[in-house]
């Protein structure tokens, strides 16, 4: 039966892969499945808790919710794309500056959602963070060390120091 | 039960014109799938029933936002990113752009889209009571033609609408007449990001002399689907903003509401909270004369 499955092409973290899967099957298992692709992790398997977030074409998806036909072609990233040249993504060195990841199973979506927010908004005040960041859970509860670790990545990336200063007395409240 | 990925069939035809041709060659058999966002939730639970789909994903002929003289065409194909990054549906479709925003998370809203939300049919659906207060048409397609119907005529009864079963919804026609219209749009839900509506209320309305010259109010969450709620825009009418006449307001929404218990909400709260928004709007109104 799986010869009958299409082959499909896609760029995932800068590298073109090509699996053989049922076209229905969800993204989120062919990346941890066919390409052992396992930080994406499985939440709740029907988008709502933004476990599974990656950056497909630039857009922040739940990867359970894509049949993997409709990422044909696709760029896609997941949390083994942050890093390069093996030094930890700005986004990673801030979760483990500012205490953002306890138990770790909403940590890969939690960066995915912030290295969208980031792209489209370099600078975003806290209430844009929250709103980047809402459809991501985390069961520990650590929300606001998750805020703080995205405030202390634009702060440290930001050209102005007001900003970060504006940025973690809005947080203190 | 999850969803066994095999047990489903799942083409992409790539153009308009193929997925057409495949819904008109066995209608009803195939079933449409955009982003996902609902119909991969039931299959994730093993409760798709349909065998057959056909992604509508990446055709590009679904996916337009057209500024008309008169009008904005939302292509169906269009996302709820897509509504929330356009500069002319936040300058001339407040509502809508707000609607967009209030949807899901941005996950889903990169992925949902305008015609999928409309086709699933939702009581709670979020983007339909901005549609219904803006007298959207509905644009639907098949290898026989096009044709319009007002948006208010398209759920005819709990997830069935007026569409045949081998068309597509094409496109959302918006016309641009409500600029001066004072307007509304409320989502109650248990939290900010991925709740289901409770109760959403939108309105548009002219006041002209201190009474209510004109008004739409359209309500999700409080019937089997989204609908205009008439005969309280009919008690309005006519109106100047009393403490009497936005009590009567709130008795006729109260009347003509047909909310359910279930397990995000009971009757009695969801008509509760529908009248106290529709008073905050009334208020709202009563406070200034709508800019000329």
């Amino acid at each position: 039966m799986s010869a009958c499955w299409p082959i499909l092409h896609m760029t995932v973290n800068g590298e073109d892969r090509a699996v053989q899967a049922p076209p229905m099957k969800r993204l989120l298992d062919v990346l941890r499945e066919d390409l052992r692709l396992t930080g994406t992790k499985e939440g709740c398997g029907e988008g709502e808790c933004g476990s599974c977030s990656v950056r497909m074409n630039g857009e922040l998806v739940n990867s359970c919710l894509v049949p993997v036909l409709q990422a044909e072609g696709a760029c896609i990233q997941t949390v083994e794309g942050l890093a390069a040249n093996g030094e930890l993504h700005p986004l990673q060195q801030a979760f483990l500056h500012c205490g953002g990841a306890q138990c770790g199973i909403c940590t890969p979506g939690m960066l995915m959602a912030a290295a969208q927010l980031l792209a489209v908004n370099p600078h975003p005040s806290l209430a844009e963070i929250r709103e980047g960041l809402a459809g991501n859970l985390c069961r520990c509860t650590g929300f606001m060390r998750i805020f703080e670790s995205v405030v202390f990545t634009t702060a440290n990336s930001a050209e102005d120091s007001a900003n970060r200063g504006a940025a973690q007395a809005a947080l203190a409240r | 039960m999850r969803g066994n990925p095999e047990a489903h069939e799942l083409i992409a035809p790539g153009s308009l014109a193929a997925v057409l041709e495949l819904l008109s060659s066995a209608p009803g058999e195939w079933t449409p799938i955009a982003g996902g966002t609902e119909l991969m939730v039931a299959h994730a639970a093993g409760q798709l029933r349909s065998h057959k789909l056909v992604s509508l994903w990446g055709i590009l002929d679904l996916r337009f936002i057209e500024t008309g003289p008169g009008s904005i065409a939302i292509g169906a194909g269009t996302t709820f990113s897509d509504l929330r990054a356009h500069a002319g549906v936040a300058a001339h479709l407040p509502l809508l752009a707000k609607a967009a925003c209030l949807i899901g998370s941005i996950a889903n809203q990169s992925r949902a889209t305008l015609g999928g939300n409309l086709v699933n049919g939702s009581p709670a659906a979020d983007s339909s009571p901005a549609l219904l207060v803006y007298d959207a048409e509905i644009e639907m397609v098949s290898v026989r033609g096009r044709r319009r119907i007002p948006y208010a005529a398209f759920h005819t009864q709990y997830k069935r609408n007026a569409m045949a079963a081998d068309e597509l919804l094409y496109a959302i026609h918006l016309p641009l007449r409500f600029a001066h219209h004072r307007q509304y749009l409320r989502k109650v839900g248990t939290r900010r990001a991925m709740a289901v509506s409770k109760v959403a209320l939108a309105a548009t309305a002219l006041v002209t002399g201190g009474v209510v010259n004109e008004i739409r109010l359209a309500a999700a969450s409080l019937a089997a689907f989204p609908t205009r709620l008439y005969q309280t825009e009919a008690a309005l009418l006519g109106q100047p903003m009393t403490p009497d006449a936005i009590q009567a307001a709130r008795n006729a929404l109260v009347a003509e509401v047909q909310p359910i218990d279930d397990i995000r909400s009971t009757a009695a709260y969801r008509r509760r909270v529908a009248a106290n928004l529709l008073e905050e709007f009334l208020i709202g109104l009563s406070s200034e004369e709508t800019p000329q």
